[in-house]
């Protein structure tokens, strides 16, 4: 049982909750999630744990509302329960030790990706953060990502920071040579882009990747990925990977495919909650 | 007197007014009652829906087939149970009308009755070396345990919960499957406070993640689970050992660990094709189906539906799978197999329960790649035809390829069930866990491993077997780490033997 003991909204679709997991707190490691159920009847979904506090014994959760089970867990309120929680699970972030890193985030993966940055700058690298999003109101994370070191902020529509694509700043920067290795988290267009840019430079580039799961344990193989050739399953050889070796064709391919299921649940449930569909 | 016995009487007996009256049957009355079938379901019916397929016998039934056990002074289908249930005791218990009595003497060697009632593979254990089955039938022992245990699961108030006094210490099990729960069992009986560490968010492990509904009802399960949490047995569910706590831990924490978490990776066919949308691993096709109860419309996990399903493998996981399919709507449900039909490891029953709700079989048949289209759905399962050849490690005629004669099977899902392997997240956290080449883990004589107080049993010692080896395992290392606990257990030969070198 784990009461949400801090609700914020951080953009118009992206939540987030803090709650109580001391246990997870305790041990986690940047780069692990969790396997998330609302409660009886309810979906296990993966999430990445952007932050904890080992004191309070509290982890936190950034949620984008895209389907019926994350637009439930953004529903909820100070108080109110999530039933089950496990973890924490994947390999953490193999972080660099020295250097110069650059962290880039997509929309919510943003949110994935400040932990590792946070580990980054604990270790003493030099980070520069590239965040995007559609418009000012879309980007999140960029005060925690200030903290750990250079943030350059990137919308579409050029309401806020610069105009543009966070690939176009991240191609300046590796032309500007320097550095080191490239974590790159958010929607897998943008992985794959990011990881195509960085190759001609032989830039290391690490991207984070979401895939379907159940258990999280290596049980199901439902969120297997062709990683150079071979199949591997994200919950317990990654979550992270080699960029320039992930098939991100097939990884995109297999996250349509309970697209209609997903799609029938959320018209569903937007009928029976027209309030919280706002 | 050569009529099997009136209805009347038995109801008789049933009711208690006869029963104690009653003179046990002569030896060569028992011989001329015939086997009661199980009464099932009707089979089109049932491969539409997911209630279970055997309705269990009726009172008169269980009576009846009790009457067919002949005592034998030396019962070998004791020896033929890999949990040592007393079998005659409680047949005759039951027979003599006294069912609570034939419950407590059921319950004591059995964690489990109302899980193995229904799954154990009675045909090649107990009723295998029946004395009945020499000259006829066996007696339905099966049949006549899950009658008994359902009883007892339904008449819990004529139970009082016999806690043994504490001895003050304490056991983790990893994992709640079959052989924990049967270890948790017989440690409560001793009085060790048990605690059980289980990944999923519900106790059951394999019993309720992947044997379907039909076969095994969550709720009998469930009833289970909460009669020994009744007993004292704590459940912490979303606790992954080598995750959330390691091994090491968990040893330091506790006075001693069972180690039982199954073998949990799925192997894949390693054929090209393989990640397109519509081939699942038969763990995530019935985790989705029956943990998180995808064929009920309103879960929110969804299953994929086809018409054409090709399941590929032939034990009781493709059995599973296969019936499965055919529940949630698959016209064409086929089993694919390379070897022929005399060589299927599934259960008897479950092949003819599969065949009776029109399930085909592709014998002597493998799959050499998943077609699909451009938008990476499946199209297709190719296969070439084997035959059987010289026979291979495991004794059974090693199937070999046909030249030419492959061909496509049109189909839009692929359920692959050809075996499971060792997960390593525990074992790769225990530094001092002895493991051998395939990630099992090495166990001695008392199944205790080469970390002291740390025992294993299962899957995850065994490889994939089933049920009731499990629950063998959970309840000899139940026995052991009493023994251990109390510091007398002996330490085998070999282990000594080296030890002293």
């Amino acid at each position: 049982m784990h009461p949400i003991v801090s609700k914020t909204q951080l953009s118009p679709n992206v939540t987030r909750l803090v709650v109580e997991a001391p246990r997870i707190a305790e041990i986690r490691m940047p780069g692990q999630f969790v396997i998330v159920r609302r409660g009886p009847g309810g979906e296990r979904i993966p999430l990445t744990i952007a932050d904890v506090d080992k004191s309070a014994g509290t982890i936190t959760l950034v949620i984008q509302a895209v389907g019926k089970t994350t637009h439930e867990l953004t529903s909820m309120n100070v108080g109110d329960v999530i039933t089950d929680i496990a973890g924490p699970l994947g390999n953490p972030t193999k972080v660099l030790e020295s250097g110069h890193a650059v962290c880039v985030g997509g929309g919510v993966g943003t949110a994935v990706v400040y932990p590792i940055a946070q580990a980054l700058a604990a270790n003493g690298v030099k980070v520069t953060s590239i965040i995007g999003g559609r418009s000012k109101e879309w980007v999140i994370c960029e005060e925690e990502l200030r903290a750990c070191g250079d943030v350059i902020v990137c919308t579409d529509d050029g309401s806020y920071g610069r105009p543009g694509f966070v690939t176009e700043a991240l191609k300046e920067l590796c032309e500007a040579g320097g550095v080191d290795e490239v974590y790159a988290v958010g929607p897998v267009p943008m992985m794959r882009a990011c990881s195509e840019l960085t190759r001609p430079y032989g830039i290391k580039t690490t991207v984070s990747l979401n895939s379907i799961m159940i258990d999280g344990t290596g049980m199901c193989g439902g969120c297997r990925v062709s990683i150079d050739g071979k199949t591997e399953y994200a919950c317990v050889d990654g979550p992270e990977f080699d960029g320039h070796k992930v098939d991100f064709r097939q990884m995109a391919d297999r996250l349509t495919t309970y697209r209609e299921f997903e799609q029938a649940a959320l018209a569903r449930w937007t009928d029976e909650h027209p309030q919280a569909h706002s | 007197m050569s009529e099997p016995r009136g209805m009347d009487e038995i109801v008789d007996t049933l009711s208690g007014r006869a029963a104690a009256a009653r003179e046990p049957l002569p030896k060569k009355e028992r011989m001329k009652i015939t086997r009661g079938a199980m009464p099932e379901q009707d089979a089109m019916a049932r491969a539409r829906n997911f209630a279970e397929v055997n309705l269990g016998y009726t009172e008169q039934l269980a009576i009846m087939e009790a009457d067919r056990c002949l005592q034998c002074p030396k019962p070998y289908c004791v020896d033929g149970c890999p949990v040592s249930v007393n079998i005659p005791n409680f047949i005759r218990l039951l027979g003599e009308g006294n069912i609570k009595a034939a419950a407590d003497s059921l319950l004591s060697d059995n964690a489990l009755p109302c899980v193995t009632g229904r799954v154990c593979p009675q045909e090649t254990q107990c009723e295998q070396v029946c004395l009945r089955a020499k000259t006829g039938t066996p007696v339905g022992i099966g049949n006549l345990e899950r009658f008994v245990a359902d009883w007892a699961i339904n008449n819990r108030d004529a139970f009082t919960s016999t806690k043994a006094a504490s001895s003050g210490k304490t056991v983790a099990i990893v994992g709640s499957g079959p052989a924990g729960l049967s270890a948790a069992g017989e440690l409560t009986k001793r009085g060790h406070k048990v605690t059980i560490f289980e990944a999923f968010h519900a106790a059951g492990g394999v019993l309720i993640y992947g044997i379907p509904e039909f076969r095994l009802p969550k709720d009998i399960v469930q009833k289970e689970v909460d009669r020994l949490v009744a007993d004292g047995v704590e459940i912490e569910p979303n606790s992954i050992i080598g995750k959330t706590y390691t091994l090491p831990e968990l040893r330091s924490r506790f006075d001693a660990v069972f180690v039982a978490v199954g073998a949990g990776l799925p192997v894949f066919m390693n054929v090209p094709g393989e990640n397109l949308k519509g081939v699942y691993s038969a763990n995530e096709y019935l985790t989705r189906v029956n943990l998180m109860g995808a064929y009920n419309p309103d879960s929110d996990t969804p299953v994929l539906r086809g018409q054409r399903v090709a399941v590929v493998g032939g034990g009781n996981v493709a059995m599973d799978s296969v019936r499965t399919a055919r529940r949630l709507g698959a016209a064409e449900s086929v089993c694919v197999y390379r070897r022929s039909r005399t060589e299927l490891p599934a259960r008897a029953e479950e092949v003819h329960h599969a065949e009776q709700e029109g399930v085909r079989f592709e014998f002597l048949t493998a799959p050499v790649e998943v077609l699909g289209d451009e938008k990476g759905w499946v199209t297709g399962l190719k296969c070439v035809r084997m035959e059987l050849g010289e026979p291979d490690a495991s004794g059974r005629r090693r199937p070999v390829e046909i030249p030419g004669s492959e061909f496509v099977f049109p189909c839009e899902m692929v359920v692959v069930a050809i075996g499971t392997k060792s997960n390593p997240l525990l074992t790769s956290t225990s530094p001092d866990l002895k493991v051998n080449k395939w990630g099992y883990i090495e166990i001695d004589d008392n199944l205790q491993t080469s970390m002291d107080g740390v025992f294993a049993g299962g899957d995850i010692v065994r490889g994939a077997a089933t049920v009731i080896l499990a629950m063998g395992d959970g309840k000899k290392a139940a026995g052991n780490i009493d023994a251990y606990l109390r510091g007398e257990l002996k330490v085998p030969e070999a282990a000594e033997a080296a030890a002293g070198s």
